[in-house]
């Protein structure tokens, strides 16, 4: 097998990187392996210690970090035998890295042709002039980037955030390395724009015989894209093996469950989410650090952490209940039942709005009925958050009316009526930035209950009990501050603060596109459930279309500040009109359309 | 029954921070630090009066005599006890500059907060008469006031504590910019909340650290100014025990009865020092209360 030995790009054997500070575990018992011209989908939700493996391939051991443990082989040469010199020969020349949000990455003060020669400076020095200009003419190429000099010339501010991308791809590939690392590069890009930056990267990585780390949250962009998967949870690799075992066959209770809690743009299906919170460093338990969250669980799993099984070739598994967890594919369930709607709470009427001179909002018309959720959705820039936040009135630049049961409302919340501002409520994207850090939750809930109620003390601490208990909160969360609470708690608080003026229609504004899927899959039974129970009407802004699917009866589809298409969700799915729409669905990554390419023949 | 599956393991490893605890945890996390220690010290000194041998306005001695049993370090130009009226001589320094701080801090927290929320033209004007008292250095306006309105300690108090509210507004918008940008702010305006709850409840608990340390060094500042005034004879007047009016009435002896000037120099000094250390130690530590230290 020396042959297979020599393709192997990167080997990790058991890598463990701990806290300097308390020793405690942030990565242990790593083993991977990716080929030359590989790309392996590195998947993990926050925390779970991915991007730390990823850095550990540049020989970086993160901030407050020290490798204690393994060995990282980068063609088969130990990373810890190399002196310091030679690690900055490895890094960007063998090794090199796609970083999250270029805009950071790439240095806002020099031209762009600078910055990609300083790669091939100091990579390839001695090279003559000629070779290194022709080298930055196919690199840009290659990311279909415009090789002239007017380009070259530009600063980073000058390019789009997908133009940015690709120029961070052409340094990463200027040097043709053998490794390259890309840590989620397409999180802050717009589905069009993702799918050719993923297309690059595809492209780029076959062609050259690079072996791809690919550092991702999302599992419909690894679907598309990995050959091999790896599955990270509270800093091990619980699993990993070929992608369509992984997302086909996957024997781990966490991928499974994990799987289960993505929506998927051709699944009709509920999202489940995950109960519970991974375990932070220092804090992991002694047995399986999956087990007080895992249906499956049993005495030996609390006991010790499970040694790796092997089921087919190239998957592995550290579970004890491997083989005893049903063999389903977990595609099942019911999508969001369709609702009774009933008369017209919100109208918007021929809105027209603007942000200072420029105009953002076209003649927008649409009007949301009782007892429905309606989705606006649209990629970044579209105009969908405004339109919420005239709704809200929080943006009041705007011409035409709003109504709210008829009733013409005023421009800004400060001067409509109580009764409008408790009727609309509004949960906002960020559960980070839209709670007081200085205000327990209680006291956040009890103020939003005295606004618009006559309410007592012991009346008020009852209901603040009762609302957190509606978004699945325990009564003690009213005596924490929002920092002592995860992301997807603090988005609960929010609802739950939201509720509170029992609103008739609830504004939800990107709300889980700051959380992990997990937890977003828990927040969108919780909404579905709360509309069941209240009736409540929901405006629900996104730019997921597969969350759509799991929630929506209607969906409006925006672009440059204008609805292109409406209709109802599943005719919307079926058979979309509009260009826009298609284009927008083609591009959203789907696991069951990336299996589907490698799966139908054999149903 | 809705359960609290997703709060179960999360709440049992977050210590509850009730309010009441937080305040006790960030006065431990103060005396932890070095500056706080040294600097309560210094300020403790001035509980001087319960130690004084003599009352500070009595003759105990000859005019400008050298250390003696009778007066620890010697008479003042009057004969009275040099090391008495130092350990009075304090309180009504330390008193005038706590006013004066409260009374600048309060008003510059008022002006920057609600310049940093309301922006716009409200912003522009508060901000530009700020300048124009900036324009003139703080000692130089306390002058001209008391020149016109003559000498008098609520005068002195009001006139150094409105000579820092434009500095204290400075930072205080700066601050509370940041803060309004962020979405809880947005949230308290859709429900309607009064700008003054908006201001007062929502902006000001998110600024208190930039707050401290403004306090701790407007304390500072005014410890000078007003030992300044005092010792130019428009604040406190003789024979009140007062370290600069000491300084003043002892200044021309200095060359053979030196204690009468060295203390409450090295006082004034101490006291700056040793506020300021405060301060510090207490904006300190509540940044590790923060990050839960």
């Amino acid at each position: 097998m020396s042959a297979a030995e020599q393709n192997t790009a990167v080997a990790i054997r058991e890598l463990k990187i701990d806290l300097a500070s308390s020793g405690a575990d942030i990565v242990e018992g790593i083993v991977l392996e990716v080929r030359a011209g590989e790309v392996l989908g590195l998947v993990g939700e926050s925390g779970s210690g991915k991007t730390t493996v990823g850095m550990a391939l540049l020989g970086y051991a993160r901030p407050g970090g020290r490798m204690t443990g393994g060995e990282i082989l980068i063609d088969g040469r130990p990373l810890s035998a190399m002196t310091s010199g030679q690690l900055r020969q490895l890094r960007g020349g063998t090794v090199s890295y796609i970083p999250q949000d270029p805009g950071t990455a790439l240095n806002p003060a020099l031209r762009i042709g600078r910055q990609l020669s300083e790669m091939l400076d100091v990579h390839a020095p001695g090279t003559s002039e000629e070779a290194r200009r022709a080298r930055l003419r196919e690199t840009l190429e290659e990311v279909a980037l415009p090789a002239d000099e007017q380009f070259l010339a530009r600063y980073p501010h000058q390019l789009s955030g997908g133009q940015q991308q690709r120029v961070a791809i052409a340094m990463a590939f200027a040097c043709r390395p053998h490794v390259i690392v890309c840590d989620e590069p397409t999180t802050g890009l717009d589905v069009t724009t993702q799918a050719r930056v993923l297309e690059t990267i595809r492209d780029l990585a076959r062609s050259h015989r690079v072996a791809a780390v690919y550092v991702s949250h999302d599992l419909a962009v690894v679907a598309e894209l990995a050959d091999h998967v790896a599955v990270m949870y509270a800093g091990r690799i619980v699993e990993r093996g070929p992608r369509d075992v992984i997302f086909m066959r996957p024997r781990h209770p966490y991928t499974r469950r994990l799987l289960r809690a993505v929506p998927d743009l051709a699944g009709k299906r509920a999202v489940i989410g995950i109960g519970g919170r991974a375990p932070l460093p220092g804090h992991r338990p002694s047995g399986c650090f999956f087990a007080p969250r895992c249906d499956l669980a049993i005495d030996r799993c609390r006991e010790h952490f499970p040694e790796s099984t092997e089921f087919e070739a190239g998957h592995t598994v550290h579970c004890y209940r491997a083989e005893d967890a049903p063999d389903e594919v977990p595609t099942t369930g019911a999508p969001s039942p369709a609702t009774q709607a009933g008369e017209t709470v919100v109208t918007v009427e021929h809105v027209n709005a603007s942000h200072g001179k420029k105009q953002a909002l076209f003649d927008i018309d649409f009007s949301v009925l009782r007892n429905e959720c309606v989705a606006l959705v649209g990629e970044s820039g579209s105009g969908k958050t405004t339109i919420a936040r005239c709704i809200a009135g929080l943006h009041s630049n705007y011409t035409g009316d709003i109504k709210l049961d008829s009733q013409r409302l005023a421009q800004s919340a400060r001067h409509r009526t109580t009764q409008a501002r408790k009727q609309i409520q509004y949960v906002f994207q960020n559960p980070y930035a839209s709670l007081n850090p200085r205000r327990t939750v209680g006291q956040t809930i009890a103020r939003q209950l005295r606004l618009f109620f006559p309410v007592n003390r012991g009346e008020t601490a009852r209901r603040v009990g009762d609302l957190l208990e509606r978004v699945a909160l325990s009564a003690d969360a009213a005596s924490r501050y929002p920092d002592q609470l995860s992301g997807g708690e603090r988005q609960r608080v929010a609802i739950a603060r939201a509720l509170a003026a029992e609103p008739s229609l609830l504004v939800c504004d990107e709300i889980t596109s700051a959380l992990d899927v997990s937890v977003q899959a828990a927040i969108v039974e919780l909404l579905r459930d709360l509309r069941i129970q209240t009736g409540l009407s929901m405006l629900f802004i996104t730019h997921n279309l597969a969350l759509i699917r799991t929630i929506a009866d209607r969906v409006l589809v925006m672009t440059e500040g204008r609805i292109v298409e409406s209709g109802p969700t599943t005719e919307l799915f079926g058979a979309p009109s509009a260009d826009y729409t298609r284009r927008l669905l083609a591009n959203t990554p789907s696991i069951e359309a990336a299996l589907g390419q490698v799966a139908a023949p054999s149903e | 029954m809705s359960t609290s599956v997703i709060t179960a393991e999360s709440l049992a490893e977050a210590p509850p921070a009730v309010g009441q605890r937080r305040w006790a945890a960030l006065l431990r996390a103060t005396m932890r630090q070095w500056r706080s220690r040294i600097g309560l010290m210094t300020v403790v000194a001035l509980a001087g009066p319960l130690i004084a041998p003599h009352a500070p306005t009595q003759f105990v001695t000859a005019p400008n005599s050298p250390p003696s049993s009778q007066a620890l370090f010697g008479g003042d130009v009057l004969g009275r006890d040099v090391w008495s009226r130092f350990l009075y001589g304090g309180r009504s320094v330390l008193g005038m500059a706590v006013a004066a701080t409260i009374i600048g801090v309060g008003l510059g927290l008022v002006v920057g907060l609600t310049a940093a929320y309301l922006k716009g033209a409200v912003d522009e004007i508060l901000m530009r008469i700020a300048d124009v008292f900036m324009a003139f250095p703080q000692i130089v306006l306390a002058l001209l006031l008391v020149a016109a309105f003559g000498p008098s300690v609520p005068l002195i108090i009001l006139i150094v504590g409105i000579s820092h509210a434009p500095r204290v507004a400075r930072v205080m918008r700066g601050a509370g910019l940041q803060v309004v940008e962020r979405d809880f702010i947005k949230s308290a305006e859709a429900v309607g909340e009064p700008r003054r709850r908006i201001i007062f409840g929502e902006l000001l608990p998110n600024v208190t650290s930039p707050l401290l340390v403004e306090v701790g060094l407007r304390l500072t500042y005014s410890i000078g100014l007003i030992a300044a005034l005092n010792f130019i004879g428009d604040g406190i007047q003789p024979p009140t025990a007062d370290w600069g009016v000491m300084i003043n009435e002892n200044r021309l002896a200095v060359a053979f009865q030196p204690w009468g000037v060295v203390l409450p120099v090295a006082a004034i000094a101490l006291l700056t020092i040793g506020t300021n250390l405060l301060t510090d130690g207490f904006a300190r530590a509540m940044l590790g209360v923060e990050r839960g230290e």
